[in-house]
């Protein structure tokens, strides 16, 4: 969601060759985009190991997490991401409707990981271990909801590009934003390894 | 339904507040009235308000950085005021409440509202063209930067006049910014003043930073990119490593207030200590974002003025290299008395004093360069000269803080406050000066009056001395910062001198308003249609002045570090291309103008908590960037004849010229 541009900027025709294409910068600056938001995720790690032992006469991780629940989250995101790589797939081989039904099937699974960890979040809250509880979980709620909020807002963009693609087809320029949602997509499946490994496998060690 | 806002919000009881409040109220009247008069609203709103053109936007980012400077003055002004008068049992005219407020936001005003749009507006104007390029790589982005800089600067403004700003000083330490010890409104002001400008900021890294790599003119290597952009370069490389570490310090002290979350707090396990680490792994590489701009234009300005290449171009982009990397490193010296170990203080201590050595080459390279050259004594070459000078006190007394003993008797003491302020003033404002009169006749089309311009210089420096080496002394006498009154009579005589030294810059102010003034009045006779009034080394001044809205006729091929000089020795700087050719360019749109409006909404919603208006807000920023991305159409070409008779008009004049 960050550019928009179709085509590079103010280059003539027959000066093209010269200069990257659009696509490529904004590949690029999109790139750039995704390490400003690593550096996001490393504070908030590092934020989390820093405070994530005070727990404040609180629960701990090893009372609160449940790895199998876990284990189906990681899973349909993992899927999700699966079915994003078949839709750019799809998407260079020009077929439209793949791409809107593998963009639906990664939507869904999308879907179902961002319900579960609601579901997760609210059952603690529920139980009185809220994000006001202690420092540990105040750095963990933000840690985890702060990548669930990044694949809601993954979700909005991929409604909206099935909407484009529907509309517009393939054109260059919605092929252009398919690849970066796929980036996006992808990059917040390595941010959630991260926190399978750090937060939830290390928290019932 | 109004949150935390009611009438009893405006602080009608402060008389001070008040006028400041009515006098801008009665100024933007009396502008907006001015623009309804002439006619000027259409104008004004689809070529500035909503333009994609750089060197439109690099204008605006200026305007803005020089009010906001106006701003922070005054509060400079108020505060030695204040303690000029509260000396030995008096209190001054200034609440220890507002003098709190007031030197908090001096330093919010002049760091991230003054400095930042003042070197990123620079850059707009200049970079692209100094890389032979036609705009940046994302145009709507560059927009939707300064709108969003813009609606964190008029957050800050209504914090004057509706409920009031931080008193935990620029730096926000926890946990007195925390809920319990801070419930007004001020740090909420605050935060989302500093978070929707730095997000800004971070756009602008990401695209100045695709600008440079991808957009550079054939011929163009790494090695041969002027100064000024590899000083923008690794300016935005430190934006988009830090500022996300600002935008998630301040998300977590948001959290902090909102949610009643335990990061920073006292209690249930938060640690205070982490936000100080978190600001400043932001706030020390953010110090090195005002300065190397700046190390960039004194570079340019140099080796024009000396009529000389710059001495040792590749030690000065190494050494650039090596503060950017530095800079991550040293972060802990702002809170040597933390407590921590020796050995990491002396880490910390080491690191410091290490940049003082790409900083020592870069000023010899400076020296060198005006060795033996040609120097032509202009308004830019007067501020190098006195922020060469100046800047190496402040560095100086740099190397002393960086001594952790040392360091121990100095904190929180004004020899503190004099040394950033020594290395701030000259290396940062007085380098934006500098470029301020360097590009001012590119971006515009005239000079500024040298006569007027020479007499600020002068108040400026001298005033600069006057009001910041008391304060040095003041330190070594043991004087604390941040102090509303004072028993010790000791002092008072040293805060008259620092009070005169501000009297002096005020002229300094005054003299370069009335050398705009002055200016603008005579700009015929002052006018520049060579498009090279300084005899210029870079591709910026094969452009006219101002130049037209695609820069390059035909994109210029570069063979050399001073590639214009180089053109102009081959004679083939004014030759002019066989035919035109159609140019694409960036159509204007008003997005990124209303995603900034919906931005300040929601910040003052979120300030006064009224959740309804902040949903909205964000919806429609939403809803706006939804539809920008849907809209395919957003280019429209120049046709060859038009270019070509855009570029006739440019010859014929470049001829009458030569005459």
């Amino acid at each position: 969601m960050m550019t928009t541009e179709a085509s590079t900027i103010g280059i003539t025709h027959n000066e093209k060759v010269e200069h990257p294409d659009a696509v490529e910068m904004q590949a690029f600056g999109f790139w750039l985009y995704l390490m400003s938001d690593v550096i996001i995720f490393a504070t908030l790690f590092a934020v989390y190991v820093v405070l994530g032992g005070n727990y404040a006469g609180g629960p701990t991780g090893k009372d609160l997490f449940e790895l199998p629940y876990v284990l189906g989250e990681t899973l349909l995101l993992l899927l999700s991401s699966f079915t994003c790589g078949l839709v750019m797939l799809a998407v260079r081989d020009g077929k439209k409707n793949s791409v809107l039904i593998g963009l639906a099937v990664t939507f869904l699974l999308g879907l179902g990981f961002v319900l579960m960890e609601i579901n997760e979040f609210y059952r603690m809250i529920a139980e009185g271990h809220g994000p006001s509880r202690s420092a540990f979980l105040s750095s963990f709620f933000t840690l985890v909801g702060t990548h669930g909020i990044h694949v809601a807002f993954g979700l909005i963009w991929m409604a909206v590009m099935m909407g484009q693609t529907a509309v517009k087809g393939l054109t260059p320029p919605v092929q252009s934003r398919l690849m970066r949602l796929s980036m996006f997509w992808h990059f917040l499946d390595i941010v959630w390894i991260g926190i399978f490994s750090i937060v939830y496998l290390m928290g019932v060690m | 339904m109004f949150g935390k806002l009611s009438l009893s919000a405006i602080p009608f009881d402060e008389p001070i507040t008040m006028t400041a409040v009515g006098g801008a109220v009665l100024l933007g009247t009396v502008i907006l009235g001015l623009v309804t008069y002439y006619g000027k609203w259409t104008y004004l709103y689809r070529e500035w308000l909503t333009s994609l053109d750089h060197k439109k936007i690099g204008i605006m980012y200026i305007i803005l950085a020089l009010v906001m400077l106006v701003r922070g003055f005054s509060d400079a002004v108020l505060m030695r005021g204040q303690q000029a008068l509260a000396a030995g049992g008096a209190l001054g005219y200034l609440s220890p409440d507002h003098f709190n407020q007031i030197f908090s936001a001096h330093g919010s005003i002049m760091i991230i509202f003054m400095a930042m749009p003042f070197l990123v507006g620079l850059m707009n104007i200049v970079v692209p063209q100094q890389i032979g390029a036609r705009d940046v790589a994302f145009p709507f982005l560059n927009s939707l930067s300064l709108w969003l800089t813009a609606a964190g600067g008029m957050l800050i403004m209504a914090s004057l006049g509706v409920g009031e700003f931080s008193k935990a000083g620029w730096s926000g330490y926890a946990p007195l910014t925390e809920i319990e010890f801070s419930p007004d409104v001020g740090v909420d002001y605050w935060i989302w003043a500093f978070q929707i400008a730095g997000i800004g900021s971070t756009l602008t890294g990401i695209n100045f930073i695709v600008t440079i790599v991808k957009m550079r003119a054939p011929g163009m290597k790494l090695m041969r990119l002027p100064l000024f952009t590899w000083t923008t370069f690794f300016t935005m490389v430190l934006v988009v490593w830090a500022f996300p570490v600002l935008t998630a310090a301040l998300a977590l002290l948001t959290l902090d207030r909102y949610l009643d979350m335990h990061f920073f707090t006292n209690t249930l396990g938060g640690n205070q200590m982490l936000y100080v680490n978190l600001f400043w792994t932001w706030g020390h590489p953010e110090v090195y974002v005002l300065i190397l701009p700046a190390f960039g234009i004194f570079s340019e300005v140099v080796s024009t003025f000396s009529g000389k290449r710059l001495f040792g171009y590749t030690s000065m982009v190494w050494a650039t290299g090596a503060i950017t990397v530095l800079s991550f490193a040293v972060w802990m010296h702002h809170f040597f008395t933390m407590g921590a170990s020796p050995n990491v203080n002396i880490f910390f201590g080491i690191a410091t004093m290490l940049i003082a050595i790409p900083t020592g080459v870069k000023t010899f390279n400076w020296l060198f360069t005006m060795y033996r050259g040609r120097i032509r004594f202009t308004l830019p070459m007067y501020w190098t000269l006195g922020f060469i000078v100046t800047f190496a006190v402040g560095g100086s007394s740099g190397v002393m803080l960086s001594i952790p003993p040392a360091d121990f008797v100095f904190h929180n003491s004004l020899f503190l406050i004099a040394h950033f302020h020594n290395t701030i003033i000259p290396g940062a404002l007085f380098g934006f000066f500098a470029g301020f009169y360097y590009w001012f006749p590119k971006a515009v089309g005239f000079r500024l009056k040298e006569s007027w311009g020479r007499r600020a210089f002068w108040c400026w420096l001298i005033g600069f001395y006057l009001a910041f080496v008391p304060l040095y002394v003041l330190g070594f006498m043991g004087m604390p910062r941040r102090l509303a009154y004072y028993a010790d009579a000791t002092w008072h005589p040293y805060l008259l001198v620092a009070a005169l030294g501000v009297a002096v810059i005020g002229l300094g102010i005054l003299f370069q308003g009335i050398q705009l003034f002055v200016s603008i009045r005579e700009r015929r006779s002052l006018g520049d249609s060579t498009g090279d009034p300084w005899d210029g080394r870079t591709l910026e001044w094969m452009t006219s002045s101002p130049p037209p809205v695609y820069n390059f006729a035909k994109i210029p091929a570069v063979d050399d570090i001073d590639a214009f000089v180089d053109m102009k020795e081959r004679g083939i700087a004014y030759s002019r291309p066989d035919r035109y050719g159609d140019i694409e360019m960036p159509k204007d749109t008003p997005h990124g103008l209303i995603i900034g409006g919906f931005a300040f909404v929601f910040g003052f919603a979120a300030v006064w908590h009224i959740w309804w208006l902040a949903v909205l807000a964000a919806l429609g920023a939403l809803f706006t960037v939804i539809a920008r991305s849907a809209d395919d159409d957003i280019h429209y070409v120049i046709p060859a004849a038009e270019v070509e008779r855009i570029e006739n008009e440019r010859y014929r004049e470049l001829a009458s010229v030569a005459k």
